[in-house]
């Protein structure tokens, strides 16, 4: 039977796969999509525990509230976020991390 | 939902999710978030959030998916083949995931909670619909009534009725992502 633990194993493992390509990758686009993927990790863990803790009888839907809200806060941290990535190519002709290093000592 | 579907979308999600962490190239990467995400979609349609899945394959999916691409065809980048692999960051990346997963597993494992099934909490429509009494619009008892749980207007009801004043500061900074992208995306005029 699925447990609520079965869920959030697969959501701290979509998480840590993300962890995994934001310190390991280089191209910054793919760093974001990894961004990406967390974030939709965090909500997988939200929306089970609002379906496993029910308020009367029916699934809290305070969690859910956050989860739409956090979707909401990704799509605009993306479309910023991909205008400053398109910004720094064109100061740098590059989309590499190591590219960046002006706040280097 | 059957065990087995619930593995399938399981699989779905981290196997795609496994091939943007290692693919070299970005169109590649994007797609497989796509694949991602639909997989993820079936995950929270399984635990009877559908407004939620249908969001994320909208937002996430579809808007958020066809920005990346289009940023990623706008810039011409070259995938990264045949440069060389940055191994500190690689085995640091790997090591912290893999430490993270197996602490998550065993605080998992270790709790009461995780041990819920969905045979466990039951979804009482019926019940719920004379516990919400008058405070619930009357649409939302009728459905409850009939036996379908009546997800989007529950949500809608939850926004609007507790979370009104947030719901206007998420349209602001909606707002000003606008704006700030058009400030940022705009062409620097050389000094005259």
């Amino acid at each position: 039977m699925i447990t609520l633990g079965h869920y959030l194993v697969v959501s701290g493992m979509l998480f840590s796969l993300g962890l995994a390509g934001v310190i390991a990758r280089r191209n910054i686009i793919i760093v974001y999509m990894c961004l990406e993927m967390m974030l939709s990790a965090a909500n997988l863990a939200l929306v089970g525990f609002s379906r496993f803790h029910l308020f009367n009888g029916l699934p809290d839907y305070t969690a859910q509230s956050l989860v739409f809200f956090t979707i909401t806060v990704a799509a605009a941290e993306v479309a910023v976020g991909l205008a400053i990535i398109v910004a720094l190519f064109r100061s740098k002709q590059s989309v590499d991390v190591e590219s960046v290093t002006k706040l280097q000592g | 939902m059957p065990p087995l579907l619930f593995y399938l979308f399981a699989l779905i999600t981290l196997g795609f999710g496994f091939l943007v962490v290692t693919g070299r190239n970005p169109v590649t990467c994007a797609l497989a978030l796509a694949a991602s995400f639909v997989g993820l979609a079936a995950l929270f349609m399984s635990l009877d959030a559908y407004f939620i899945g249908v969001i994320q394959i909208l937002v996430y999916a579809g808007a958020v998916m066809v920005l990346f691409l289009f940023i990623i065809m706008l810039l011409d980048i070259k995938s990264e083949e045949g440069r060389p692999m940055n191994l500190p960051a690689i085995l640091s990346g790997v090591v912290l995931a893999v430490f993270l997963t197996l602490q998550i597993i065993m605080v998992v494992g270790g709790t009461d909670l995780a041990k819920k099934t969905s045979q466990d909490t039951p979804l009482a429509l019926a019940d719920a619909a004379g516990k919400l009494g008058k405070a619930a619009l009357p649409t939302i008892t009728n459905d409850l009534k009939a036996g379908t749980l009546p997800d989007a207007k529950l949500i809608g009801f939850t926004l609007f009725d507790q979370y009104g004043f947030h719901l206007q500061v998420i349209g602001l900074l909606l707002l000003v992502g606008t704006i700030g992208v058009v400030v940022l995306s705009k062409r620097e005029r050389s000094a005259p």
